[in-house]
């Protein structure tokens, strides 16, 4: 009950919203027009921006109410125009004093060019009809009560037909919602293209702080250990030298290198942990955080639930992250405790460090918290941070499928004998009753009624003959349409598969 | 009867040095192996008075000197033990001291440089002593260091704290702090007073009561 009555009342507000586009049709259709033939081309931009607005709030409606959460479906925006050395900003061959004209130039050009542009301006044209509709069966059953309460013969009749209106509700705002997703939602093309540039993006930060990072490891082994080893050598020279004539100045000597070795090895331990640290190798990621614990001036519990060790780099850029923020509650959180907690959802590794400091952290200052989401980066990980003034910090790092990788049988699966048959069904038969025995049918008892010649229909009784050519035409589209797009939702499924992110080294 | 040592470290050349200097001090090397599996059956059937061990062994080049110890150490409590690695952590410290038997060493391979301090841990560990790495123990100081009652030692108690918990005697502690015996005792008892442990004369029991007051500090 509860849910046809939900379902109704929000066929009413979809309805009625969508009957409001047409003054958005009336407003931004215009405006699109005229920047393509008069030459209005700062109409596109305001225009465009209302559309997305609009959309904005179907998407959001579509979560909310109709059970299909609809992601945006545009391509990246344009990167922010960078200054030339010579101060100047340049858009193809002009060159501009301000970036303003290049960066209204981009903006029109990633507007024009996303089919998201073009899709939304279809959808918000054919949303007054189609979002309309949802309110035809409100009508229908409001009509219905009308006849009944000026007490119409076949009240009862009308009283049906009102509640079978209104029990039709919860079909048609699915078919509304697949009509929404139809266009708003993302295509293949569009989610690869952002997953493209966000790997990009990581990609480059994963480069620029690998390449930091070896030149710090090769200005610390300049500095340290390779430097002593030439003591070392030096000191071994001179001892060769004085062995026989001054043996006591000789042994000083080699206590000397003996305890340069020693600070050598101390040195090269100290790069190793900062490189990959021995206890992660040794005992995997817990174990790791456990020692990690035991070392911190701060009192740490540690919690671990964890069935299979993480790949390597992964289980490295959690730890690494995990003494980062350790770190930080030492340094800046002012913290007495800390809680760690590291645990698995499905392929998802989860892990929540919690102080007691008194917060205030702010990712977007501390460079501390940036190095972390940089290293998460590049294993799609995320770092979300709460810190509000008083504390405490509640850090929380997803790392997405970074578990055991297992191929998806879903995704990969041929295609069932089922669907092949009505592939084969559909190409093989559709022809039959949509021109013989439709469109032909049609036309012969248009022009040539007399001849029935081998067209069935025509025997029909007269009453049944148009309606059975509708349907042979309707079956025959319906069978081409199921032959065309069974395959294509069927690798649609493949595609989204391979737009979302995973491990790939671990599909050697 | 000279002591019977075990000796497992997978670099040859280590291996050659450590044995060579085991025997140069007069101790019998009865099996000087290179692998965790070889390791136990070694411990297991020599059943040696002191094994010295590397923690990072093949196979899997992981922990498993260590993980051979432990193992061995079920199967015959108190079994002695000194483990070298190339670096120490708090973690496998607390693992090894778990069972409270002591006889166990835990030192960085540094430590093998100073032939003397080095053959001296050895034989502390073979009579059933502890010998933890002064590493180990300033760790485990700088992390306990905000713990009420530390704060409360002088430097000079937190000196031969240290040194007590590396699992010297009084007679070394004296010697290298440049104190008479009697004045390590003085030294020893406050600091026993400060936290709270009763005193003991016996050496190994002192050093065990030490190290476990400052795990559990920690946590």
């Amino acid at each position: 009950m509860r849910r046809y009555a939900a379902a109704t009342g929000r066929s009413l507000a979809l309805g009625l919203l969508a009957l409001t586009d047409l003054f958005l049709v009336i407003v931004t259709l215009p405006m699109i027009l005229l920047s393509f033939t008069m030459g209005l081309v700062f109409c596109f931009p305001p225009a465009v921006g209302m559309l997305r607005r609009r959309t904005a709030l179907a998407r959001r409606l579509s979560g909310r109410w109709l059970g299909r959460e609809i992601g945006p479906s545009y391509l990246p925006p344009p990167p922010p125009v960078r200054r030339q050395p010579d101060g100047w900003y340049r858009h193809e061959r002009q060159l501009y004093k301000t970036p303003r004209v290049p960066e209204w130039n981009n903006r029109w050009k990633w507007m024009f060019s996303d089919p998201a542009t073009w899709r939304e301006l279809g959808w918000v044209i054919l949303n007054p009809v189609l979002g309309g509709a949802l309110l035809l069966p409100l009508i229908a059953a409001a009509y219905a009560v009308a006849m009944a309460w000026q007490g119409h013969p076949v009240a009862l009749l009308l009283g049906a037909v009102a509640l079978a209106a209104i029990a039709e509700t919860p079909w048609l705002l699915r078919f509304y919602g697949w009509w929404n997703e139809l266009l708003l939602g993302p295509t293949a093309k569009s989610l690869l293209a952002s997953r493209i540039h966000t790997l990009d993006q990581a990609r480059l930060e994963t480069v620029d702080s690998q390449a930091s990072e070896l030149r710090r490891i090769e200005r610390d082994l300049h500095d340290g250990a390779q430097a002593r080893l030439v003591a070392i050598g030096m000191t071994l020279g001179a001892v060769e030298a004085l062995v026989h004539t001054d043996p006591e100045a000789a042994k000083a000597l080699l206590a000397k290198a003996r305890e340069a070795s020693s600070t050598a090895l101390t040195e090269l331990r100290d790069l190793v942990r900062g490189i990959h640290p021995p206890v992660l190798s040794e005992r995997g990621l817990g174990d790791a955080v456990r020692a990690l614990a035991l070392d911190s001036p701060l009192k740490v519990k540690v919690t671990v639930d964890l069935k299979t060790r993480p790949e390597a780099p992964v289980e490295s850029a959690a730890y690494f992250s995990i003494s980062e923020l350790l770190t930080n509650a030492v340094r800046h959180g002012g913290a007495d405790r800390v809680w760690i907690d590291i645990s698995s959802r499905q392929k998802n590794l989860r892990i929540t460090v919690t102080d007691d400091g008194s917060g205030g952290a702010d990712p977007s200052r501390g460079s501390g918290l940036r190095g972390i989401e940089r290293r998460l980066a590049a294993f799609d990980g995320v770092l979300a941070v709460s810190s509000p003034p008083d504390g405490p910090t509640i850090a929380t790092i997803d790392l997405p499928h970074a578990l055991v990788w297992e191929e998806d049988s879903e995704t990969t699966a041929k295609m069932p004998r089922w669907k092949w048959a009505i592939v084969i069904l559909g190409y093989g038969l559709a022809w039959l009753p949509l021109f013989p025995q439709g469109i032909v049918a049609a036309i012969m008892k248009i022009f040539d009624p007399e001849n029935k010649s081998w067209f069935y229909v025509l025997y029909l009784p007269e009453p049944l003959q148009w309606p059975m050519i509708v349907f042979n035409i309707t079956l025959g589209l319906v069978m081409y349409g199921a032959a065309i797009l069974i395959p294509i939702q069927h690798s649609r499924r493949r595609w989204m598969a391979e737009a979302t992110p995973r491990r790939l080294w671990l599909d050697r | 009867m000279s002591t019977r040592v075990v000796i497992a470290e997978d670099l040859h050349l280590l291996r050659e040095g450590l044995v060579h200097l085991l025997r140069a001090h007069g101790f019998e090397v009865v099996a000087a192996v290179e692998s965790g599996p070889e390791l136990l059956k070694a411990l297991t059937e020599e059943r040696p008075d002191v094994a010295v061990v590397d923690v990072r062994l093949p196979p899997t080049f992981t922990d498993e000197g260590l993980q051979a110890s432990l193992a061995a150490r079920r199967a015959i409590p108190g079994l002695p033990v000194l483990v070298l690695s190339q670096h120490v952590e708090q973690l496998y410290a607390r693992e090894l001291l778990a069972d409270g038997s002591g006889a166990i060493g835990y030192l960085l391979k540094d430590r093998v440089f100073n032939s003397e301090q080095f053959v001296d841990a050895v034989r502390r560990v073979a009579a059933g002593g502890t010998a933890m790495d002064p590493e180990v123990i300033a760790k485990l100081l700088a992390s306990t260091a905000r713990h009420e009652p530390l704060g409360a030692l002088t430097p000079r108690e937190r000196e031969v704290l240290e040194l007590m918990a590396e699992g010297r005697s009084n007679t070394a502690i004296s010697q290298r702090l440049f104190l008479s015996e009697s004045a390590v005792g003085k030294h020893t008892a406050s600091i026993f007073g400060k936290l709270g442990l009763s005193p003991s004369d016996d050496d190994n029991r002192r050093v065990l009561a030490v190290l476990a007051y400052l795990n559990a500090a920690r946590s």
